[in-house]
């Protein structure tokens, strides 16, 4: 793999991010390192911004105030948030492969552009070895994204991802749009590539039980706000100092009567 | 079958079928001879996209696209022939004696009508009721599902609200003409897990208080079997076991196991997860 794009194994720091929309704040002051190769989460349930962050960090949200921050390198200097290397080097898998493929386009126009953008050449051999490495052959190169269930759209959408040999990923509820028996060859498929090329993951998620199941760390938010920070093994030993984050948990092991009926 | 039914089954359905025409000009049979009883109870439909699970709830009310061909050797509610009903009395049923919740109030509500007027409409259709009462019966409804300000949201628009809301009013709609049954297509598949909790106590409530039968339909084994009594696995246009709630361990089709196996679970260090190994003679 050729390492072009700059830095081999990189992590990012956040330092009081803020995103405001008018006179509502959707991301307030919210901080967080991920080393290098590692991978991070953040739970929440709607509106508490943590797809905002995400958002923020590629440039998709707006910055009231804060920084982004690549982290490691090896001494290569790294590039500052909004250039085309960044961009590079951060990519994105959005949540819903129904609406984050060009309905018009084939595959192979999907995977050929971010490679027209960033001037990468040898397009015909990157498209397929991106195909291969997401468990695609070759005979998926030329169809519509509506020829493609979910679980193969969303790997096309990380082929996409991919194409550009990226260092982090930021996901967003990658697999929230999938059924559950789907959901595990997508998450069997993102770890693999993790440990494959050494990749960092900022993962977004409702659910507790997938992301404890991909990364190391996790955070907590509501409302914009960080509720917690705390490591997955606290979380799954139940571990946890706040009260919302209990909350989850119980909301996460599904319905409970409280009066016992009949 | 039919353990749980009572002597007066709600709802019988024997080797139901639909089928849709495919572009070769043959039919595909989205589901392929279902059979269940329904009693006063709360059934559970589960399988994943394309299973025929929403397909079934669907034939139920008479909602089929009109390509699509419904047939079965009975489909029963309280004794009527649903097959063989006039358009006029499977209208008077639809809504009325038999609701139906959907999937996302985002699209399932009336964007350019207030929650009141729409909630209004469903009484309407059924009863001859005056305006005041109409209205009362209303606030009563978007109370029963525990709306703080009946007042306030009566008069908002969908928009206006959020999912967790949206969706009561929902089931506020579905509830007012007192149906005898009632079907939840992934009720709360759009909404945050702590909500999704409120709307199941909810409904749950209301049909334990009202002796309704409910068909749960979702794609959620786990939550499914936290809800509802018994369980339908469907796989390919056909229930590939019946499983009581409180014996989900105990469940011996494959597929079955297999769902349940692979879902992430907290405080299990599984990886790589394990997946479903689909076997050719599961569809057959």
């Amino acid at each position: 793999m050729s390492q072009d794009a700059g830095a081999s194994h990189v992590g990012m720091e956040l330092r009081s991010l803020r995103v405001v929309y008018d006179d509502f704040v959707a991301v307030a002051d919210t901080s967080l390192k991920v080393e290098a190769g590692q991978s991070f989460g953040i739970v929440g349930e709607s509106g508490s911004g943590k797809s905002t962050v995400l958002r923020a960090i590629c440039g998709l949200a707006p910055l009231a105030s804060g920084s982004v921050q690549l982290l490691g390198g090896n001494g290569t200097p790294l590039p500052a948030p909004g250039s085309k290397r960044f961009r590079r080097l951060v990519q994105m898998v959005f949540q819903d492969p129904y609406g984050s493929l060009h309905p018009r386009q084939t595959v192979d126009r999907i995977l050929a552009e971010p490679l027209a953008i960033h001037g990468i050449g040898d397009a015909e051999g990157r498209i397929e070895r991106a195909l291969d490495d997401v468990g695609l052959g070759n005979g998926f190169r030329f169809r519509y994204p509506h020829q493609l269930s979910g679980g193969q759209r969303q790997r096309i959408a990380i082929a996409r991802a991919l194409i550009l040999e990226p260092q982090i990923l930021l996901l967003d509820e990658p697999t929230s749009a999938l059924d559950a028996s789907v959901q595990a060859e997508v998450l069997n498929l993102l770890e693999a590539l993790r440990s494959k090329r050494s990749l960092t993951f900022i993962m977004v998620s409702h659910d507790l039980a997938v992301v404890t199941h991909m990364c190391e760390r996790l955070m907590v938010m509501q409302r914009g706000k960080t509720v917690e920070l705390l490591s997955s093994a606290d979380l799954a030993a139940s571990q946890v100092q706040d009260a919302y984050t209990r909350n989850l948990m119980v909301a996460s092991s599904g319905f409970r009567r409280k009066e016992t009926v009949e | 079958m039919g353990s749980a039914a009572n002597s007066d089954p709600v709802l019988v359905v024997e080797d139901l079928r639909i089928s849709f025409p495919n572009r070769d000009g043959g039919r595909t049979e989205a589901v392929r001879g279902v059979s269940f009883t329904l009693g006063r109870e709360r059934l559970g439909i589960v399988g994943e996209s394309g299973s025929g699970k929403s397909q079934t709830g669907r034939a139920i009310l008479g909602l089929t696209a009109p390509e699509g061909l419904v047939s079965a050797k009975r489909l029963e509610f309280h004794g009527v022939d649903l097959l063989h009903c006039t358009p006029k009395q499977r209208r008077e049923m639809r809504g009325g004696r038999i609701a139906m919740v959907l999937q996302d109030p985002k699209y399932s509500l009336n964007p350019v009508m207030t929650i009141g007027a729409q909630i209004e409409e469903t009484l309407r259709a059924h009863s001859k009721v005056s305006g005041r009462e109409a209205r009362s019966r209303a606030m009563a409804a978007l109370e029963a599902v525990q709306i703080d300000q009946p007042e306030r949201v009566y008069r908002l628009y969908p928009h206006e609200v959020s999912g967790g809301m949206g969706q009561r009013a929902m089931i506020a709609m579905m509830l007012i003409a007192d149906p005898e049954l009632l079907i939840a297509d992934e009720p709360t598949s759009a909404l945050d897990v702590t909500v999704q909790l409120q709307v199941l106590a909810i409904l749950d409530a209301l049909v334990v208080q009202r002796g309704m039968g409910l068909i749960f339909i979702s794609h959620d084994l786990r939550l499914v079997s936290t809800f509802c009594d018994r369980i339908l696995v469907m796989y390919a246009g056909k229930v590939v076991e019946e499983v009581s709630a409180g014996n989900l361990a105990g469940a011996q089709h494959p597929y079955t196991r297999g769902l349940l196996n692979c879902l992430p679970r907290l405080g299990d260090d599984r990886h790589p997860l394990p997946t479903l190994d689909r076997q050719p003679e599961w569809a057959v």
